[in-house]
């Protein structure tokens, strides 16, 4: 096709970005609306469902017309250990896998020594081992070592998630990150150890916070190590309970998804608050 | 790099070559230090695991080694046990089902909604990141959400399709054996779609508007920019994105947990279930190792497979 042919029609093809096309744009926005709600419906079903009233919830109506929160007093009841267990145990996994991969993420994209990209290459790689081999191996150790149906064991495994992917979103970060200040301050006689924790971490801060969220919500979710590495009731993080829930004969589904609701919180407060923290981890995570 | 170093030996301990080399190898033992929590943390829980798995596959690890703490060495026992497992041939047929079915299912539509949202319109940033809500939940939550949709009497998938006369009987979806691996599959397209729309759209952002512009001075709009321009120019980021939902789709297991257990009649069973089941069902820890070591060796080759295409993503730029 010659440039020729089409010249004429060329200005009235090409959109010129200040026209007023406003009616158009928000027809789009309708759709949008639309796919979204239909790719939400599963959300909305489950808070609808959660407030239908117990016993009655065979028959869920497509609107919550009579809210009732039994299904929630149910859930607390029931679940509220679990949902403090999951709490510390993701708080923890979430400290343990910051605080574990901050240095090392700094070390592979700052210091060139040996060994760095054998590192690397192990920690891309561990991202894509199957949970269960984990597990399997881990129930073996845990067992003899007293880990069973502990917060300190699933904290431990929990982090399996958490630190790869923390390493690599930091590491991403620091390898962009202007090295001549911490070279500054090493010339005026500033150890590795100062430079990182008074410059290197307060600059970072912003990959810190999506490590983190992002290691919190892997131990949060996590339901294999759950499922693996306990066996009673004493130590059960929310999922498992959530699972068991579902297991029992006479399923109340308002409590089941009440306790869904409940479990789901973490994951809607961060994307509320920490919005550009998430969308930055879900591509970071994965193209680098 | 080294610049750094000699500067600061300098400052620290004169022209002295003895002493400059200890401050140097100081320097490099503080440097190994950033790593050693993280390099230990790595051998503990990777790559134990892993050597842990391979030597499990070739003894009889069950319930007694528990107590008595024996494990012989049985040679190939497992691995042969598992190849010749019926349930075996049908766990992997089931993963490459699922596996297919829904990198296909939510790549397609992931990129249509990454398309879309490409339109400049007002809400369009807000929409999107509310799409990614049922990538964060957690998959057990959306496990037990969808066993409900999809209840065979009262789930709100059956009500709509007879309630619209798309159906006349309720489907017995997670029930029959001959719907639960569809049933599974939608599930998991549903989760595996935020994260296609995701990288699809930030790789469609790279891409310049004036491309879009010139192949339209040519001619090509609509199917046909798509098809020259878009589709080309994301071929790196497809790449990736097609190969990280085989990885992580190989191995879900929460999902299939939650809404089936694998079954019925192990209908849904896939390696990754069929694996725990093996460990912490029948308690038969050498034959769930040699079973898990077959889904490691699957993941591993998609793996390299990535690496490579990420490699050469990133080289583009």
């Amino acid at each position: 096709m010659s440039t020729a042919t089409t010249a004429p029609a060329a200005p009235g093809l090409t959109p010129t970005p200040h026209r007023p096309r406003s009616r158009r744009a928000w027809i789009h926005t309708v759709i949008g609306i639309v796919l979204v709600a239909i790719m939400l419906f599963p959300v909305y079903w489950m808070v609808n469902a959660s407030l239908a009233p117990a016993g009655n919830s065979l028959n869920t109506q497509w609107l919550p017309l009579n809210p009732d929160f039994s299904g929630y007093s149910r859930a607390l009841a029931d679940q509220g250990q679990n949902l403090i267990t999951s709490l510390i145990v993701a708080i923890g996994a979430c400290v343990l896998s910051v605080a574990i991969a901050a240095p090392c993420a700094y070390a592979l994209a700052q210091f060139k020594i040996k060994g760095t990209a054998v590192l690397l290459f192990v920690v891309l790689i561990s991202q894509m081992i199957p949970g269960i081999v984990i597990a399997n191996a881990l129930y073996t150790v845990y067992t003899p070592l007293g880990l069973i149906n502990s917060i300190p064991g699933l904290i431990l495994a929990d982090a399996s998630q958490g630190i790869p992917f923390a390493i690599l979103i930091m590491r991403a970060y620091l390898e962009t990150f202007e090295t001549s200040i911490v070279e500054a301050a090493r010339v005026d006689g500033c150890g590795h150890v100062r430079a990182f924790w008074s410059i290197v971490l307060p600059v970072s801060k912003n990959s810190l916070i999506t490590a983190g969220i992002f290691s919190f919500l892997f131990a949060w979710s996590d339901f294999l190590m759950a499922l693996t590495l306990t066996t009673g009731e004493t130590i059960r993080p929310v999922t498992l309970g959530l699972y068991t829930y579902i297991g029992t004969n006479d399923t109340d589904w308002s409590a089941v998804m009440s306790t869904a609701v409940l479990s789901s919180l973490p994951a809607v407060i961060l994307m509320i608050i920490a919005q550009k923290y998430v969308a930055a981890g879900a591509t970071g995570g994965a193209v680098k | 790099m080294t610049t750094t170093a000699t500067q600061s030996d300098a400052r620290a301990a004169g022209p002295a070559s003895a002493s400059r080399r200890r401050a140097r190898r100081g320097d490099l033992l503080v440097r190994y230090a950033f790593i050693a929590p993280a390099a230990i943390y790595m051998i503990a829980f990777f790559g134990y695991p892993i050597l842990k798995n391979v030597v499990m596959s070739f003894q009889a690890y069950d319930f007694t080694t528990f107590f008595n703490g024996e494990a012989p060495f049985v040679g190939l026992a497992n691995y042969t046990a598992t190849f010749s497992d019926p349930i075996f041939t049908r766990a992997l047929g089931n993963t490459a089902l699922f596996t297919i079915g829904s990198i296909i299912g939510q790549f397609v539509i992931g990129m249509a909604l990454a398309l879309y949202f490409r339109k400049k319109f007002p809400l369009s940033g807000f929409l999107r990141s509310l799409l990614l809500l049922p990538w964060l939940l957690p998959m057990i939550v959306s496990a037990a959400v969808w066993r409900w949709i999809l209840e065979q009497d009262n789930g709100a998938l059956n009500r709509f399709l007879e309630g619209v006369g798309l159906i006349s009987e309720p489907i017995p979806w997670l029930v029959s054996s001959s719907t639960a691996l569809l049933a599974v599959i939608i599930v998991n397209i549903w989760l595996g779609i935020p994260f296609n729309v995701v990288l699809l759209y930030s790789g469609l952002q790279s891409i310049p508007d004036e491309l879009y512009e010139a192949g339209q001075l040519d001619g090509a709009t609509g199917w046909k920019s798509f098809w020259h321009i878009t589709l080309p120019m994301l071929r790196p980021v497809v790449s990736v994105v097609l190969l990280l939902g085989v990885i992580y789709t190989i191995k879900v297991l929460d999902l299939i947990i939650g809404l089936t257990g694998g079954g019925p009649a192990n209908a849904t069973q896939t390696l990754a279930t069929r694996s725990y089941e093996m460990s912490f069902i029948e308690f038969d820890f050498g034959q769930g190792a040699a079973l898990s070591n077959v889904l490691i060796l699957i993941a591993l080759a998609f793996s390299l497979v990535y690496l490579r295409a990420n490699a050469r993503a990133a080289k583009k730029g």
